[in-house]
């Protein structure tokens, strides 16, 4: 890379695009779906209503329009839920051969791709992401992980070098906001494939496309009980996880209540797994084929408007090329369509409910305080729901709270480094480790990193690539336990 | 001092010696009513010491407590021995070395490892008689502890072999849909932290160190405070076996006392607990939460498993490993 163009010349054309860059509206249909106005909970085989009587809105985060009512699920009705997968576990799963067990798996995995288009278009209202994303990452992902666990159903004998194994009994899980469909696969699919019975509880922004599943796990004609889906707050997660019929807890959110739940449990017999938050570093060096890196890098942050848990927030740029990188970086998150998640042009979608939108503006503000140079993209905003504009952040610290908190929104913090040895040092430099990436044209460069870097996943020259084949989870504080693969079987299994 | 037997020189001179010349010594001596002999040799006994970063050390707090050992034919041990009582900041020592210890240790090759370790089976074989008396000092039985210790030798062989071979059995290549090779690799988690079971001594040791120690991790352990004095002897096994200095720090002293402090840790990536104490491995569970801790308990009754071919294996090597997915695309 030569100097002269590694530096802002101030003559060059500025990237104006004019209403040349307008396109005109491309919204999904939606009117081939209906979403119930009140939802009530699955329990036993059986839509029910809740106990307390309490129902809470869910909305279109884009609109700020009630979707509808969804039910209330307190301890009684966890309670229930849980005995329905204790007497379904007994009575029909455990004894229920491997064969069978798949078979209805794979009919799940089926039905999600028959009721793809209509799991897409409820996803992006209820969630705000982008319709391309629901359409072609969330959906084919969930059906791609029930296919996938089905066929593991009767080969586990396989699965653990001859190990005699057992499935662990009730599985309570508790699934985050940011892929509410494509998390209840990653849960449910291997529970059920070794043979567990489920009480998912979905986040409480987000419950609709978990709903949807249970319907499908209705047609599907598993056993009544074998699945159960309650829905509430933190209360009602709370519930699940300290439930003592409950002999396996599986969580994916926070840290912060990761911590608690693997407190709660302590003492107990239960088997946990948790996938909490990250702070990836997305490493950029200088002899990178950058205009790929670009594309990773806003791929690795502004994906699903930064909702991801291993979102590549932290970019490390080898200072040589610091200024080339944020040049072109500017230039193209100004070309990122921000708008009605349900139109197929739009790239970022809206935030997720009001609170994320608050705590994404309190941390950028920090940013701004902290003495951070911040650049938003001037794209237009909608006038109604909650939208945040892609921004990034330079000459940010690393003791700066935009580099060490996880923002959980499309902001990015570039820091630099000159030396591979610093680059490590500095993305080893947080309580999180789970994902990183590597930019670089040397292979050798590329397996130096990924032996150093203490993240659970490490994308080299590509960045937020899932399959479900493939073990995800982290190191440190993101968590323990792997989704996913072989390796994700062990979650849900008991090993002799 | 209340428990101890009254042991005289003579007692310890004919331990010490030959039968036929301590006869000797010993003759003449029963009409001393304090049963000492000027002209005998005195035994040197030896200062039990934790094994921190490879040295040999006292607690920093000065706390010692005291462990009587049953009495045995052929000792040249006192049977009352003053053993450090480990401290939090013993702990937090322990813990440095390991952490310091651990960049090098996860760096050597896996062959290498399975060498040192095998090192540590020949040393622990040359040392047989030392542990078998050990372990009677600690009040099982001479056949019994025979046994255990071929037991622990055999485990270490174990693990030697298993260093350069569990990887092949864990990794996977991710057979993804798209463009990338994709694989997983067993990585070390780091600094592990253990609390050894009560019973058996040296087997309950050596079966949950030399895992943790062969999946490339360093390690800090609790000895049993039942028998400290058999978990000593094994670090002088240790110490001369070519394993680095801190990949191995054994503490003794109380576990209700130190192994809380081990959970709190936040340089300590995982524990594994065998105590027949529920409310000790409930705090550990518990304490381990503030940094997201691996914590695997296991009650006294599992810890009697050890003796036996359940006590080893793939899984104890593969608790202790993190697995680290790597993607890149395929294209030219």
């Amino acid at each position: 890379m030569s100097a002269e163009i590694t530096k802002r010349d101030e003559t060059a054309p500025v990237l104006d695009f004019g209403r040349a860059w307008d396109y005109a509206p491309a919204p999904e249909a939606a009117d081939h779906v209906t979403v119930a106005p009140r939802q009530e909970l699955f329990v036993d085989g059986r839509w029910r209503a809740p106990r307390s009587g309490k129902y809470f809105d869910t909305i279109n985060p884009a609109t700020e329009e009630k979707l509808a009512e969804i039910a209330e699920a307190d301890e009684r009705d966890v309670d229930e839920a849980v005995q329905a997968a204790r007497r379904a576990y007994d009575k029909y799963w455990s004894k229920m051969r491997g064969s069978e067990r798949a078979k209805y798996v794979f009919r799940i995995a089926r039905a999600i791709q028959e009721k793809s288009r209509a799991l897409a278009v409820v996803e992006s209202m209820d969630g705000g992401k982008p319709i391309k994303e629901s359409r072609d990452v969330d959906v084919p992902l969930a059906a791609a992980h029930f296919f996938y666990h089905a066929g593991w159903a009767d080969k586990l004998d396989y699965a653990f070098q001859g190990r005699a194994w057992r499935a662990l009994g009730v599985a309570g899980q508790i699934i985050p906001w940011n892929f509410p469909l494509l998390m209840a696969a990653w849960k449910l699919a291997p529970a059920l494939a070794c043979g567990n019975t489920v009480v998912l509880k979905p986040a409480e922004t987000t419950p609709l496309t978990a709903l949807m599943l249970a319907r499908i796990v209705e047609e599907a004609e598993l056993p009544p009980g074998v699945v159960n889906v309650v829905t509430g707050a933190g209360a009602t997660g709370a519930a699940v996880a300290g439930h003592p019929g409950v002999d396996k807890v599986a969580f994916t959110g926070s840290t912060e209540v990761g911590r608690k739940i693997q407190r709660a449990v302590a003492g107990t017999k239960k088997k946990l797994t948790l996938e909490l938050g990250g702070k990836a570093a997305n490493v950029v060096f200088a002899d990178a084929p950058i205009d790929q890196a670009i594309e990773g890098i806003v791929n690795g942050i502004y994906f699903n408007q930064g909702h991801v848990c291993c979102a590549g927030s932290r970019l490390l740029v080898e200072e040589s090329v610091h200024d080339l990188v944020v040049r072109k970086l500017k230039d193209r998150i100004a070309t990122l369509r921000v708008g009605d998640p349900l139109d197929k042009n739009t790239d970022v979608g809206a935030i997720n409910s009001k609170m994320q939108l608050e705590k994404i503006k309190q941390l950028v503000a920090a940013g701004e305080e902290e003495g951070a140079e911040r650049f938003t993209s001037p794209c237009p905003l909608p006038s109604r729901g909650y939208f945040f504009a892609p921004t990034f952040f330079t000459g940010v610290a690393q003791s700066s709270r935009i580099a060490r908190e996880e923002i959980f929104g499309p902001v990015l913090s570039v820091l630099t480094f000159r030396t591979p040895e610093e680059a490590i040092e500095k993305a080893n430099n947080t309580m999180y480790g789970l994902s990183a990436g590597i930019w670089t044209d040397k292979g050798a460069k590329i397996f130096w990193m990924a032996q150093r870097l203490k993240a659970g996943v490490v994308w080299g020259n590509t960045y937020n690539k899932f399959d479900p084949t493939s073990p995800f989870g982290g190191y440190k504080e993101s968590g323990f336990g792997r989704e996913g693969g072989r390796h994700g079987l062990h979650a849900y299994t008991e090993l002799a | 001092m209340s428990t101890r037997r009254t042991t005289t020189t003579s007692d310890r001179a004919e331990a010490a010696m030959p039968t036929g010349e301590s006869n000797a010594l010993a003759h003449g001596q029963e009409q001393d009513g304090g049963g000492f002999d000027p002209t005998a040799r005195v035994s040197v006994n030896k200062a039990y010491k934790m094994f921190v970063g490879g040295a040999f050390v006292r607690s920093e707090s000065g706390r010692f407590f005291q462990v009587t050992g049953a009495p045995l034919e052929g000792s040249a041990d006192p049977e009352v021995v003053n053993v450090p009582r480990g401290s939090r900041k013993d702990a937090r020592d322990a813990v440095l070395a390991a952490r310091n210890a651990a960049d090098g240790w996860a760096a050597r090759t896996a062959y290498n490892r399975g060498q040192i370790l095998y090192r540590l089976a020949e040393v622990m074989e040359s040392r047989r008689e030392e542990l078998c008396v050990a372990l009677g000092r600690g009040g099982v039985g001479a056949e019994q502890a025979a046994r255990e210790v071929e037991i622990a030798i055999d485990r270490a062989v174990y693990y030697a072999g298993f260093c350069d071979k569990f990887q092949a059995l864990v990794a996977s290549h991710n057979p993804v849909t798209g463009p990338h090779f994709g694989f997983s690799l067993p990585e070390p988690m780091g600094v592990v932290a253990v609390v050894a079971p009560e019973r058996p001594a040296l087997v309950g040791l050596v079966s949950t160190v030399l895992p943790v120690v062969a999946g490339g991790n360093t390690c800090v352990v609790v000895a049993g405070s039942e028998d400290p004095r058999t978990a000593v002897v094994w670090c002088e096994c240790l110490a001369t076996s070519d394993l680095p200095g801190g990949v191995v720090n054994v503490l003794t002293g109380q576990a209700s006392e130190i192994a809380p402090h081990l959970a709190k840790h936040r340089e300590v990536a995982a524990m594994d607990a065998w105590s027949g104490d529920a409310d000790l491995r409930a705090a550990v569970e518990r304490e381990g939460s503030g940094n997201v801790k691996r914590v695997k308990t296991h009650d006294g009754g599992e810890a009697l498993r050890l003796l036996s071919d359940a006590g080893q294996g793939l899984g104890f090597i593969e608790r202790h490993l993190e697995t680290k997915t790597v993607w890149h695309p395929v294209g030219v």
